[in-house]
């Protein structure tokens, strides 16, 4: 349906004609059991795709009966209790089954070795335990929260949550295992990235994405295993009241804080850099340019990786830090700010004096920036010690993740949805009614979270049930904003499947895009590539030689 | 990248090439750098209980003293040296694999799995120990001879550190049991295909080091 997709049907007789030999990656083995028991990259990221979307419906409905619960002061819909195990469930499938996963598991999985011209992964069959593992972790954690549920948020504060009566342990077992998932899945990309690049493509030829991917990797494999360990000390406290965090036996539950920010940091940067990663991707694509400071965006994502480890005391300037620490936390996180702006203006850099074609992709390229700015800007102010103790668990801090962690990582997913969505499946979709539903979505999710802006600066605190008559107007219009943006996403559920079914064949490459990834067919054959060894002599997105280049549109 | 094929000869062995490999000396390279980061991964694992025994020990150095005492010196003694020489001769697994002497290499992962049943078992005379005179985790405690704040929280770390050190033991001898069934069986090992027996090595190696790190902090220091 896009502009471009007619140029390409001249190259499209030839790919099917190609397609009696080398089928297609969707259509070699149809049975069940090819499904489930692939070793396929591709295939296993699209089985990822559907149980991390299913994942976000669930987080999704959650977030609107808590909007719609938070409409008036006072029971709504439900009881407090009720509000507390939703809000947990809310942040819990959210982060650990849908965010955390999404970009890398799908896309990560799908493109890293169409990207590094590899025909798989290093370790398939590690791919696919961990996406068995994904789903064990995930029924551990749906069966507690159907079984009494969790009351204690996603952040598992001790000694609350080492007393509450709620299921706490099946819960935490979830988190575990998820986090073996996580675990594999960053080995096995890091262990890709070094030692299945096609010839020629040296570490700074790898396409931007896959070096957002591989610092999300090493964040994943050193920043897990230390949720892992905490996991299961809590649950085992539970269980058992061995003391590790009371303190009525000498435990220190700030030592659980310390411990639990120290993955759950670096976490949102497992959540966030991969959506740096393909807005890269995106933007280059979209603007018909390579892309500006592509060493600059690399190795910032690197560093947001490496400072993102000594950041994690922002989240405990209240919990009797000393003056000192809070200083250097609040000094170190500012740092993260350096190297997203530097992301940032590198971005914009590439889209100026570009030739830009404003289709769906690129219109998530724009809300994301919004947002990455906007809600990065916010993160600064919290990052001062002065204004963070005000705004502490008030609903500042929560529309602020919200922007910058969900905002952005949600705007990513939808751009790398739309834009692989002919190479995952070899269709096009509606292009209007992606520029509609994306618009809704970015107004949608401004709406949602602006007035909370405003109702936690004017001292609502987060994750309270109740609130006095004030605050009721921005309430009702955060409310009014995510049913915007819940309506925006079964746009997109309905175009997207309607294009899976009935939608065009797309052709190779219908955005003419020089990213590694188009190399190879659309949808790619089992083994990705066919024939002898493929080789990429130009750098990812290598539009025009910059030496040459007086009008950079000039492809 | 386990299973092996024979040559047309029948002599030389040479494990499969996976079809995603573009060689079988980075099939090889990449098992080796997937274990060095699983590694990682187990080492941060441990350090998150290290860090527990370093803040506690430094909130309650006096039961931190007194706990390290009640130990049993020589049973962990004793265990460090068994299970110091079973990695030695996993190592000697490795090299005996290189050479192509399956036998060897059974023998000497047998001898790693007698050593490591040892300590297990010197653990548990030492757990059945406490479980007797009552050191035990948080309100399980009921030992008399030793009450001063913070004891409680001693054992709570030695019983979360050992058990799970001792459960790593338990998945290293599963890993090392399955090379050696492999070794006497197949007889497959050579100079061009001893991946399997350098990393379950490896881990090996591991949790020797892991123990070797618990072994000063909760008897010596």
């Amino acid at each position: 349906m896009t502009p471009s997709s007619s140029l390409d049907t001249a190259g499209a007789a030839p790919h099917d004609e190609h397609h009696d030999h080398h089928p297609s990656y969707l259509v070699d083995g149809t049975t069940i059991k090819s499904w489930l028991l692939t070793v396929d990259h591709k295939r296993i990221g699209v089985m990822f795709l559907f149980f991390i979307l299913l994942f976000f419906l669930v987080g999704g409905i959650f977030a609107l009966l808590l909007r719609v619960e938070l409409l008036t002061p006072g029971p709504t819909i439900m009881d407090a209790m009720t509000y507390n195990r939703t809000f947990t469930l809310h942040g819990l499938v959210m982060i650990f089954l849908f965010m955390i996963p999404a970009i890398p598991a799908v896309f990560g999985n799908f493109m890293l070795p169409l990207m590094l011209g590899a025909k798989d992964v290093a370790f398939p069959r590690l791919n696919l335990a961990s996406f068995y593992i994904y789903l064990t972790g995930a029924v551990f954690m749906l069966w507690g929260m159907l079984n009494g549920g969790l009351d204690t948020g996603w952040t598992f504060y001790t000694p609350y949550s080492t007393h509450t009566t709620t299921t706490v342990a099946p819960v935490m077992f979830g988190a575990f295992i998820i986090g073996f998932s996580s675990i594999a899945t960053g080995i096995n990309f890091i262990v890709t990235c070094h030692t299945m690049r096609a010839p020629g493509i040296t570490w700074f030829k790898m396409p931007l994405f896959v070096w957002a991917i591989y610092a999300t990797s090493c964040i994943q494999v050193l920043a897990t295993p230390v949720i892992g360990l905490l996991t299961v000390l809590v649950a085992v406290e539970n269980l058992f009241s061995f003391g590790m965090f009371d303190p009525a036996r000498g435990g220190d539950p700030v030592l659980f804080q310390h411990l639990f920010w120290f993955y759950s940091h670096p976490a949102v940067y497992i959540m966030v850099l991969p959506a740096f990663g393909v807005m890269s991707e995106v933007v280059s694509t979209y603007s018909r340019k390579n892309i500006f400071g592509y060493r600059a965006v690399a190795y910032s994502s690197l560093g947001i990786a490496f400072v993102g480890f000594f950041a994690w005391g922002h989240h405990m300037f209240v919990s009797g830090q000393s003056t000192f620490d809070a200083g250097v936390f609040g000094v170190l996180t500012m740092l993260v700010g350096v190297f997203t702006a530097i992301k940032v203006f590198n971005w914009v850099g590439t889209v100026y004096k570009g030739a830009v074609e404003f289709s769906t992709p690129f219109a998530y390229f724009c809300g994301f920036l919004f947002f990455t700015v906007f809600g990065g800007m916010t993160g600064i102010a919290l990052g001062t010690v002065s204004l963070d103790v005000p705004w502490h668990d008030t609903y500042f801090v929560v529309a602020h993740f919200h922007f910058i962690m969900v905002g952005a990582t949600i705007m990513a997913f939808l751009a790398s949805l739309h834009y692989w969505f002919p190479k995952m499946f070899g269709k096009t979709y509606h292009e209007g009614w992606g520029l509609v539903s994306a618009a809704l979505i970015i107004l949608g999710f401004n709406a949602t979270f602006i007035p909370q802006f405003l109702v936690g600066n004017n001292g609502m605190p987060r994750r309270y049930y109740d609130y006095p008559e004030r605050f009721q107007a921005l309430n009702v219009a955060s409310t009014a904003g995510a049913s915007l943006l819940a309506f925006g996403f079964l746009i997109i559920a309905f175009y997207l499947t309607y294009a899976l079914v009935f939608g065009e064949a797309s052709g190779k490459n219908p955005w003419r895009s020089k990213g590694y990834e188009w190399v190879s067919e659309s949808p790619p054959p089992t083994h990705n590539f066919v024939g002898p060894q493929v080789t990429f002599p130009e750098e990812p997105h290598f539009y025009v030689d910059p030496k040459k280049a007086e009008v950079p549109d000039a492809v | 990248m386990q299973s092996s094929a024979h040559t047309a000869d029948g002599t030389a062995n040479v494990p499969r090439l996976a079809e995603h490999f573009a060689s079988l000396e980075v099939q090889n390279h990449a098992a080796r750098l997937g274990m060095w980061l699983f590694l990682a991964t187990e080492i941060l694992l441990f350090a998150g209980l290290f860090v527990c025994y370093g803040c506690y020990r430094f909130l309650f150095p006096e039961a931190w003293a007194a706990g390290s005492r009640s130990l049993d010196l020589t049973m962990g003694t004793v265990n460090t040296i068994v299970l110091i020489t079973s990695s030695l001769t996993a190592a000697l697994a490795v090299h005996y694999a290189k050479e192509g002497k399956n036998k060897m290499v059974g023998v000497m992962f047998a001898l790693t799995l007698v050593m490591a049943l040892g300590f297990l078992v010197i653990k548990y005379f030492e757990y059945a120990h406490k479980f007797h005179i009552g050191t035990l985790p948080g309100r399980y405690y009921f030992y008399e001879g030793m009450q001063m704040p913070g004891i409680t929280l001693y054992f709570t770390v030695y019983f979360c550190s050992t058990a799970l050190h001792a459960l790593h033991v338990v998945i290293g001898m599963t890993v090392l049991a399955v090379a050696m069934v492999r070794a006497f069986k197949k007889k497959d090992f050579g100079p061009n295909n001893y991946t399997m027996v350098e990393l379950g090595s490896m881990y090996w190696h591991l949790v020797d080091l892991v123990w070797i790190f618990l072994f000063p902090m909760l008897y010596l220091v």
